[in-house]
């Protein structure tokens, strides 16, 4: 690694925006100057093989710098987002409304869709269907080709991600150019981005240095973000302006104006839809909306959700082809109408990609989106991946500590978390999970089925605590006991102090420990 | 493809549409609180975002507006106000220009269909831009504002009748800006690099 320590911290450059300015994706806090230090790549990816996410998230890990940054930048995303959300009084009302309006558009999905795709096609718009990721890109090279286009500047997409689109473009004769800095970082780097919103915060700037420096030929040396920045301005707006079409993804559907809302701070979107004669949109069927009256309710909450910003800096509605050009929109299914279908996971259908639930989430912040090996990383990545591929993401969902914190900043109220113990019952089930933690998950829940058993085993498991060697208790089968210490046990468990004291009938003994005032109240 | 593929897609949907009775809220328009002075608020707001207001002080705006503009460079405008003018620099926006023919333009001036004091955004539909790309293609934007046309949120902004009228309207608010680098704030990411706006009656 070449580059230089940087001098100035985080969240403030010299040649940036005023220091007192956080808003769009701007730090709040002042990080300190960290790196070089080499990067932590993503899991190995084994054909047949479920992803490994410890084995990456242990690599991040080992990381201290990059561990460090990008705990502390995700966790300052979530803290702006709540100082947002506290300005807001009616912010728990628009989570409802939020969650109401994709509870009823999926509910009634057919029927917005025609609706959409009338008005899309009054609006002068071609429409297209893609049943999955295959059509979907052969759709969009077949509509670049027949016009001779080779050239395509695009904006973020987690769809495209989805589909593998920049690949396949690639292995046709599509040249794809991202805008987005994130996004183009990854691209110039080969590596996927790790999280829907920021897609390279888990490189530290003397990362992004080291790959500008290998792929722009930018001073190795100088890792200031700012220069970063410029460089990147200035190398691909050549590229910008000598393409052929441009593509972007769809963050809401409007049914009554058959338009698509695509928010960026870069202004990529605007850029990528205007600059050419060809405008592509890719977007999933569930990005669907009835009304432009909720159309509110989400941009209000989209933003100020995923960055703690009160709006992107670009929101853009595209209702039609401009003057002389072409607008097409690929519907896209690629297993949305499979997921529609599962009694427990359908509503995961409701997320909006906002990313608030991979910011609060202590499993993410500390082992990087890279390590779920999955293009949705982070807890929604949980519940929708193995949607996708149950072997292959069969590990996921035990990434988390189950503390809910997803469930509570979900801007349309998915419950992360429950879906999160739903896909281990339905993994553990379909013999997905390995044996070992499948037979313990087994015992315990015998063990916890029955209060008797449950009861008589507590004191056994306190008194084998406290007596057994550190050996046994702190060996490799016990994941609980990697990087923690096992609780100090109580010398008596509730029960028995509550039998003690209280006796059988539930009142107060005679001698009674003074400490207890109150009444029983055993639950 | 794309026909078997449009029936597939609604088969499966009616196969699996939970059967879940999901009415569709009013969304109410959230103003008892709304600001009693829109232009203060939207100021606050623009300027929390990263624009800048064009004060123009004792002068009239247009004065300001061709102080602001004078020695910059190739000037774009697609306003009334700053006229086409070779010996100044000054481009008009029209029609038939190529989307790429404004990108040596430094400062683009355009005219906001209206503003959102929430927050701090303009909205500029492809009619105010003449072409799309004045919006974004210049170094910096300066953005003429009518104050009697501030909304105060986003629910009222959403009520407007632009949305069913124009191919393109874009909210802008701000300049461009990233924050990709460790969370490191730069404006001019892809977009313009500074947004000004200018307080300026639509007559």
């Amino acid at each position: 690694m070449s580059a230089a320590t940087p001098q100035t911290p985080a969240g403030k450059s010299p040649e940036g925006a005023p220091e007192h300015l956080t808003h769009a994706a701007g730090a709040s806090v002042t990080m300190p100057p960290r790196g070089p230090e080499e990067q932590p790549r993503g899991p190995v990816i084994r054909p047949g093989r479920p992803v490994d996410q410890s084995e990456a998230a242990k690599r991040f890990m080992a990381a201290p710098q990059h561990l460090a940054m990008h705990d502390q930048r995700l966790w300052d995303l979530r803290q702006k987002r709540d100082r947002q959300m506290h300005g807001i009084e009616e912010w728990e009302e628009l989570r409802q409304l939020a969650s109401d309006i994709k509870m009823h558009t999926l509910t009634h999905l057919d029927q917005y869709l025609e609706k959409f795709e009338r008005n899309a096609l009054a609006n002068g718009v071609k429409v297209h269907w893609a049943k999955d990721a295959g059509e979907h890109n052969a759709i969009v090279v077949d509509i670049m080709r027949a016009r001779g286009a080779k050239r395509l500047i695009k904006s973020k997409s987690m769809l495209t991600e989805e589909c593998g689109f920049r690949e396949y473009a690639a292995e046709h004769g599509v040249e794809v150019i991202e805008t987005d800095l994130g996004e183009r970082i990854q691209q110039l780097d080969d590596e996927a981005p790790s999280h829907v919103v920021v897609p390279s915060v888990h490189k530290l700037r003397t990362d992004v240095a080291a790959v500008f420096a290998r792929t722009l030929g930018t001073d190795p040396d100088n890792a200031d973000a700012g220069y970063l920045a410029e460089q990147q301005r200035e190398t691909t707006r050549p590229l910008i302006l000598s393409a052929d079409a441009g593509m972007t993804g769809c963050n809401f559907a409007v049914a009554e104006t058959g338009s698509v809302v695509v928010c960026t701070n870069e202004g990529n979107a605007d850029l990528s839809a205007n600059t050419t004669g060809l405008h592509i949109v890719s977007m999933g069927i569930e990005k669907l909306i009835p009304k432009l009256e909720n159309l509110a309710v989400f941009v209000r909450l989209l933003s100020r959700s995923a960055l703690g910003s009160p709006i992107t800096q670009y929101t853009s509605h595209f209702r039609g082809p401009r003057m002389g050009g072409e607008m097409h929109i690929v519907l896209v299914d690629n297993g949305r109408t499979d997921r529609l279908g599962m009694e427990q996971f359908w509503t995961s259908l409701k997320c909006i990609r906002c990313g608030a639930c991979m910011n609060t989430c202590p499993v993410f912040r500390r082992s990087g989106g890279l390590s779920y090996g999955a293009t949705y990383a982070g807890p929604i990545g949980l519940i929708i991946d193995p949607t996708f591929n149950r072997h292959k993401y069969s590990t996921l969902p035990f990434a988390s500590t189950m503390n809910g914190s997803c469930t509570n900043v979900c801007p349309v109220k998915i419950n992360i978390h429950e879906q999160i113990a739903g896909w281990r019952k339905v993994l553990s089930e379909n013999h997905e999970i390995p044996a070992f933690k499948k037979n313990m998950m087994k015992a315990a829940g015998a063990i916890l089925s029955s209060p008797r058993l449950y009861r008589a085993s507590l004191p056994l498991a306190d008194s084998a605590l406290r007596h057994l060697p550190r050996f046994i208790i702190y060996n490799r089968m016990n994941t609980w006991t990697r990087g923690r210490e096992m609780p100090h046990t109580p010398r008596e468990t509730f029960h028995q102090w509550y039998k003690r004291e209280r006796g059988k009938d539930g009142k107060k003994g005679k001698g009674s420990n003074p400490s207890a005032k109150t009444g029983g109240d055993a639950s | 493809m794309s026909a078997s593929s449009r029936e597939a897609i609604f088969a499966a949907i009616r196969a699996n549409r939970p059967k879940v009775e999901a009415p569709l809220p009013v969304v109410p328009l959230f103003d008892a609180n709304a600001p009693a002075d829109l232009v203060a608020a939207f100021k606050k707001m623009a300027e929390t975002m990263g624009g800048k207001i064009l004060e123009h002080g004792e002068d009239s705006p247009i004065a300001a507006l061709r102080t602001a503009v004078a020695g910059r460079g190739v000037i774009a405008s697609a306003v009334k106000e700053l006229p086409g003018d070779d010996a100044q620099g000054v481009r008009a926006i029209t029609p038939d220009m190529l989307p790429t023919s404004l990108a040596d333009v430094e400062v683009s001036v355009v005219r906001a269909a209206f503003g959102v004091a929430e927050t701090g955004s303009v909205c500029l539909p492809d009619s105010r831009l003449i072409v799309n790309t004045a919006g974004f293609l210049a170094q910096h934007l300066i953005v003429l504002l009518d104050p009697t046309q501030i909304v105060a949120n986003l629910h009222h902004a959403y009520r407007r009748p632009e949305w069913r009228q124009h191919a393109y309207a874009v909210f802008q608010t701000g300049p461009s800006a990233t924050a990709d680098i460790e969370g490191v704030l730069i404006h001019g990411a892809q977009g313009v690099r500074s947004l000004r706006v200018l307080f300026c009656p639509e007559t």
